[in-house]
């Protein structure tokens, strides 16, 4: 492993005061995601995955500990500098898609790109929206609304935001949490496509049959890793689709 | 991020709601068509009042009978009477700067000829009455100073009095009969319309004052005079003048209230205009309110939306927006609401102002001030009332945002 680290962390803590009691979510957490890793982050609920996403994410601050992300440190970041670290190094994939309703795939997409620092024409915009959707294999639909499209098409739609602005790291929580399971092989698909072409992406989930198709394996408890190791019967979800009982082949 | 990016988020934002939208600018778009309707109504009412009062001549001085007050009642102008044949006289003889002079006496009575007979005003006026109003004839001319001086049965009549006895022919030489009085018509005055009061400038009959004292009235005094000085700086001196004259020939002691009063046209004309100015404010503040609660009204919605769009908020922060971007696009999201329904409450106050005047025949006159303020105003309002819920919205930790069901 000799790509160069996107994520480094070094005894990160972040601790909640909530009242009298003071709450550890992350206990000293050492983590390093290399470039072109695609890795999932494993626990129950409470075992303080999502606090250390959105530490990952910029969104929140640690309490201890030290977090470079692609080689700059973010830990003294003010607020408006993390604002501009998520929109031009991370993209977010959520559980509920949040994409904005009564609002075209299209502009959807957009929105990260507006509230980049560069300022992009009205064409530019455009040009790198509907090569975002390109991406996902929904550029026909770039008119529609999110009512107009499917649970799998809303999540793709979210990840060409996520794309826009060519993160150095994309970030999905639960991507698949909304999903049955076929459509959720279409997403791992995409994210599989993604990675191999050197996306680096950091998945939180809780299904260990989703997780097969990362490449790395991270499990949590009480705010600490438990286990972090390569998955070793990694599935490919291009071919499991292939195979896959199709309800639209159904006679 | 540039600033047209802010402006493109924050319209898509409202497109995205156009009924929201509608409904909020409604609000403005009431209180700034009436600001400018009401503004509009009263000062056409003061112009109007303004108008009627220059009718009454230029650089003219009233002489009103009858004293301002006595032991504290009010007996209003003319109830006394006061002002003499002989006052008028030395008035218009006596005192320098003086040009022309009318005196005022007035009876409501019938004019006949032949079988036709109508409910009049009949004025006592003198030689100068039509020059001192600016009022000209359409055919025939004016009382000679021989008229007035022996009394001669000679009458000028208004446009509805002449149509209401003659129909289409002409007056002029015809005899009208005024209390049994045979007069001869020998002028017919220009048609000026109604006054602002809605009564018919047009419905009246002149005759000397010389004849009116003695046929019509039965009294030596009138009620009134008019009269003209020669510039605009002498009107002072003139009504100083006056009184003092007026005091001598009344044996007025020092310290003894005046028994009559003078007024110039200007000091009529600031009353009058003072209470149709009033008038106006009052309309303006009552409209004012409207729009005040217009603005609440975008408060209320932009509080509202800060609430159901908390998830939009948080997704737009996890892309990378900062507080102020959000502040930015609710704050213009705001000033958009107001400002476009203030346009379209100025377009709708005018065409109110216009209504009013096409189907009430009121004067009207939408002023750019008031288009200027209600537009100055409605911006405000969306800063004002916009601010609060933008920055509430900015505030939103994006985590919680995210995470709001």
């Amino acid at each position: 492993m000799d790509a160069k680290p996107v994520i480094r962390l070094e005894g990160v803590e972040k601790v909640y005061q909530t009242g009298e009691v003071a709450v550890k979510a992350v206990r000293g957490v050492s983590l390093t995601v290399r470039r072109g890793e695609f890795a999932a982050v494993m626990g129950a609920s409470g075992s303080g995955k999502s606090t250390l996403m959105n530490l990952i994410g910029c969104l929140d601050r640690p309490t201890a500990g030290r977090y470079w992300l692609d080689g700059e440190e973010v830990g003294e970041l003010t607020k408006n500098e993390l604002s501009q670290v998520r929109n031009q190094r991370l993209g977010f994939v959520f559980q509920g898609f949040n994409l904005l309703a009564r609002t075209s795939a299209l502009e959807n997409v957009e929105l990260p790109l507006l509230y980049s620092p560069h300022g992009h024409g009205r064409r530019e915009l455009r040009r790198r929206s509907l090569a975002a959707l390109e991406q996902v294999g929904l550029a026909a639909r770039a008119g529609h609304h999110p009512s107009q499209l499917s649970g799998g098409q809303q999540q793709r739609v979210a990840i060409a935001r996520a794309l826009v602005n060519e993160p150095a790291l994309l970030l999905a929580d639960e991507p698949t949490g909304n999903l049955d399971t076929r459509t959720s092989l279409e997403i791992m698909a995409i994210f599989q496509a993604l990675n191999e072409k050197g996306m680096t992406i950091l998945m939180v989930t809780h299904e260990p049959d989703i997780a097969r198709y990362c490449r790395r394996e991270i499990v949590m408890r009480d705010g600490r890793i438990i286990r972090d190791e390569p998955v070793a019967d990694r599935l490919a979800a291009a071919a499991e689709l292939a195979h896959a009982w199709n309800p639209e082949d159904a006679p | 991020m540039k600033f047209s990016a802010t402006w493109m988020i924050a319209l898509r934002a409202l497109r995205r709601n156009p009924m929201r939208t509608g409904l909020t600018m409604l609000g403005i778009i009431i209180g700034v068509a009436a600001v400018i309707g009401m503004v509009a109504i009263g000062t056409g009412a003061k112009e109007q009042v303004a108008s009627s009062i220059a009718q009454i001549g230029q650089n003219t001085v009233m002489v009103m009978s009858g004293a301002p007050s006595r032991g504290g009642v009010r007996g209003g102008w003319g109830s006394l009477p006061t002002l003499t044949r002989q006052d008028y006289e030395a008035i218009r003889n006596e005192i320098p700067g003086v040009i022309r002079a009318t005196p005022d006496v007035r009876k409501n009575t019938q004019v006949a000829a032949g079988n036709q007979n109508v409910n009049t005003t009949v004025n006592g006026a003198g030689e100068d009455y039509a020059d001192i109003r600016a009022w000209d004839f359409v055919e025939g001319g004016n009382f000679s100073a021989t008229d007035v001086r022996t009394a001669a049965k000679v009458a000028i009549l208004g446009n509805t009095v002449a149509t209401n006895l003659f129909g289409d022919a002409s007056p002029i030489g015809q005899i009208v009969r005024i209390q049994n009085a045979p007069y001869t018509v020998i002028g017919l005055l220009k048609p000026k319309g109604m006054n602002m009061m809605g009564s018919d400038q047009d419905d009246l009959a002149l005759v000397p004052w010389s004849s009116a004292l003695v046929r019509l009235t039965g009294t030596d005094s009138f009620r009134s005079m008019t009269v003209q000085a020669e510039s605009a700086e002498q009107v002072d001196r003139v009504m100083e003048d006056i009184a003092a004259l007026l005091r001598q020939r009344h044996r007025l002691r020092e310290g003894a209230e005046d028994d009559f009063q003078v007024r110039s046209q200007q000091e009529i004309m600031e009353m009058a205009t003072s209470t149709a100015r009033t008038m106006t404010l009052l309309l303006g503040a009552i409209a004012g309110v409207s729009l005040l609660v217009g603005g609440i009204g975008i408060m209320n919605i932009m509080l509202v939306s800060v609430t159901e769009r908390t998830r939009e908020i948080g997704v737009r922060l996890a892309v990378g927006a900062r507080g102020i971007d959000i502040l930015l696009q609710f704050l213009v999201e705001a000033v958009v609401l107001s400002v476009g329904g203030g346009l379209v409450g100025i377009g709708l106050g005018i065409g109110i102002a216009q209504a009013v005047s096409a189907k009430l025949g009121w004067n009207t006159l939408v002023s750019p001030e008031s288009v200027t303020l209600a537009f100055a105003f409605s911006a405000a309002i969306g800063i004002f009332f916009g601010f609060y819920p933008a920055r509430k919205a900015a505030g939103l930790d994006p985590i919680e945002a995210l995470r709001y069901e």
